[in-house]
């Protein structure tokens, strides 16, 4: 016979009580869920932080299932794809998530970065939730880059090829280096277990702890919004913010509709343009890597060709690599180059709209003449774009501070 | 920024988007193989043409017989008798007797196997590269998409032999078209059906899980279309105190 429902309740609060007793999972779940205030003026820009967690998380799970078939070896690796590909049952679905993914967390990422110079996130007092953005960027370039030489195609080969050769352009320690990391005098099968190791363990573990910090520092002060104030600033007499709302219910089931809307054009890429066009999947990289034969046009993939541009667009292999890294690294101080009294574009006014507008601009169209050929023309293009590129942090650095803004509203705008 | 501005600036990144020949094609334009991978006729066809053509020469390793006989809804025995030469199992993969040292040898390069080449490639450059093989002036076999390429035209009974036609372009001789100059055992028209059905055999071959992809993709997109309704649908009910 069944017991009555009071029965049973009352024997899971006491089984909880046992848990929280020795682990503090209800006091977890208020501090970070229930009683978590979040501004309630979110809007879709703030899909991409927990879309970015959502693909990290399928990232890891069909990687467990990749690694199961994949033969990290040079002579075995190019076959065990598509032996996973053809043999292994649903492998093609597999496949498709890890590499569909890799691209669709470049592209939540890049939006996430995006939203950010919007509303101004990075500003005080996030500005270590910001660094902690960039290194997981970091970490996640290493990790898609050595990704890609796995299925040791020609373009694996080839991009890994060019890629390594730029810590050559160093001097003196630069040949050393290179040596180094490939653990053989060229591209090798040593190279390619290698990065196997870095790609399964060392890399993902490094991203899991910085997201976690990320979400640590992000929960100490609390998410930002689109009109960049403080609803810390604003409670009420039993101290919740009177803009805030919980994060569960309200976004977590928000989220849930922002992961299916996501997830649907996802699956669509997946199931129906899995290339997407050579974007994802290259068509050279179907064919096997050959120390041989050079490919007539070697480039990376999408998410890489902005910074690849800027390389390109400088004639002194050794400059092109410094620039290359200043066009990464002066991203990591952004909390402090933006100096302007509002955090978000709202109240900044129109200078800022042309200054990001810009931008935006430059880097779309950098990614696009990374992938091209290369000619007279694009490399004077490149550098044009080079110096937009750069010219942004310049102007925002000395023009922030002294532009007029619009005034601040009492409270959020919703 | 306002949802106006926002699509501004999507149509001006748009613009220099279309502005940028990023997938520029090598070689000669390319005929365009209008195949289509749902037509089972046309890729038995293809497999019987593959078998008969390539698979002396080309292998393809990563594609098992007995593959073949499930997709195409051919009986294993069926498949045995008509499209297995070699002494082999219909669980074994579509490899070939000839050994790649010799084939260097024989034909300068070893010939690449062709499970991927429809990947690689595309299905345009492989319908143009059957369709443009010609005899050079030395009386060898030359090709208008891949010049100089390695390898003789094996259908060249079919096609019969075409010459090239050349034009005067800035002071230079070039070929402008081919013509048959031998016909063949088929007409222009049912070469091209040919070489189509070859094509979309090879696409296939690049990719034997993709009409189980598309087909379970439907089911998918239905799925994810219906949790986003119901989730849409919560989410306004408790967003309802909130506004």
């Amino acid at each position: 016979m069944a017991k009555p429902a009071s029965s049973l309740t009352k024997r899971a609060d006491s089984l909880m009580n046992w848990v929280d007793a020795r682990l503090p999972v209800s006091a977890f779940w208020k501090a970070t869920m229930t009683g978590y205030y979040a501004p309630k003026n979110f809007n879709f820009w703030y899909y991409m932080g927990v879309l970015s967690l959502v693909v990290l998380a399928m990232q890891i799970l069909s990687g467990i299932f990749l690694t199961m078939h994949y033969k990290p070896s040079a002579d075995e690796a190019f076959a065990s794809v598509e032996y996973i590909m053809r043999d292994v049952e649903w492998g093609w679905l597999i496949r498709y998530m890890h590499s569909t993914g890799a691209s669709f967390f470049f592209v939540v990422v890049y939006l996430h970065m995006f939203r950010s110079l919007l509303y101004g996130s990075h500003r005080a007092p996030r500005e270590l939730v910001w660094v902690f953005g960039m290194l997981i960027y970091l970490a996640l370039m290493a990790e898609a880059f050595m990704g890609y030489v796995l299925p040791w195609g020609q373009m694996s080969y080839w991009g890994a090829q060019v890629i390594i050769n730029l810590f050559g352009a160093i001097p003196t320690i630069g040949e050393p280096l290179t040596e180094w990391i490939r653990g053989d005098y060229f591209i090798s099968d040593a190279t390619l277990n290698r990065f196997f190791a870095l790609h399964v363990i060392a890399l993902p573990l490094a991203i899991f702890g910085l997201v976690l910090l990320h979400l640590v520092a992000l929960r100490e002060n609390g998410s930002n919004n689109p009109d960049g104030l403080e609803i810390k600033a604003n409670k009420d007499e039993s101290g919740v913010p009177v803009d805030g709302i919980p994060f569960h219910p309200y976004y977590t089931i928000k989220d849930l509709f922002g992961i299916s809307m996501f997830l649907l054009i996802f699956a669509f890429v997946i199931f129906f343009w899995p290339e997407a066009g050579g974007l994802f999947l290259e068509h050279d990289n179907f064919v096997p890597a050959n120390p041989l034969v050079t490919p007539e046009h070697i480039k990376p993939v999408w998410y890489f060709t902005p910074y690849y541009a800027i390389l390109k667009a400088v004639p002194d292999k050794l400059m092109g690599v410094i620039l290359m890294g200043l066009s990464v690294a002066v991203l990591f101080f952004m909390p402090w180059l933006d100096r302007s009294p509002v955090k978000s574009i709202r109240y900044k006014g129109m200078w800022y709209k042309i200054l990001l507008g810009l931008f935006v601009i430059a880097f779309i169209r950098l990614g696009m003449l990374g992938m091209a050929e290369g000619t007279p023309a694009q490399t004077i293009e490149m550098r044009v774009w080079t110096f937009v590129y750069f010219a942004f942090f310049v102007l925002l650095f000395f023009l922030s501070p002294g532009a007029k803004t619009k005034p601040l509203p009492e409270r959020l705008t919703h | 920024m306002n949802i106006k501005k926002f699509s501004a600036l999507i149509g001006i990144l748009l613009l220099l988007a279309v502005s940028l020949p990023v997938f520029a094609a090598g070689g000669g334009p390319l005929e365009t193989a209008n195949i289509n991978i749902r037509d089972v006729a046309a890729t038995q066809r293809g497999a019987k043409l593959f078998v008969n053509y390539c698979l002396s020469c080309h292998s393809a390793s990563y594609m098992r017989y007995k593959r073949l006989s499930e997709d195409l809804g051919l009986d294993e025995d069926l498949v045995m008798e008509n499209l297995v030469f070699a002494d082999v199992k219909i669980g074994e993969t579509m490899d070939i007797a000839m050994q790649p040292k010799d084939s260097a040898a024989w034909f300068g390069k070893t010939p690449p196997d062709l499970s991927l080449v429809s990947r690689s490639r595309g299905a345009d450059w492989l319908y143009t590269y059957l369709l443009t093989f010609y005899q050079d002036e030395n009386g060898g076999w030359n090709n208008l998409v891949l010049p100089n390429a390695a390898m003789p035209h094996v259908m060249w009974q079919l096609q019969g032999i075409q010459k090239p036609v050349y034009a005067s372009h800035d002071g230079h001789d070039v070929i402008d078209h081919l013509v048959v100059a031998k016909p063949g055992l088929q007409s222009p028209e049912e070469y091209e059906e040919t070489a189509r059905d070859l094509v979309t055999f090879l696409e296939y071959l690049g990719e034997p899980a993709q009409l189980k992809r598309k087909s379970a993709g439907v089911w998918v997109l239905l799925f994810l279309a219906l949790f986003a309704l119901i989730a849409y649908a919560l989410k306004s009910e408790y967003w309802r105190d909130v506004h």
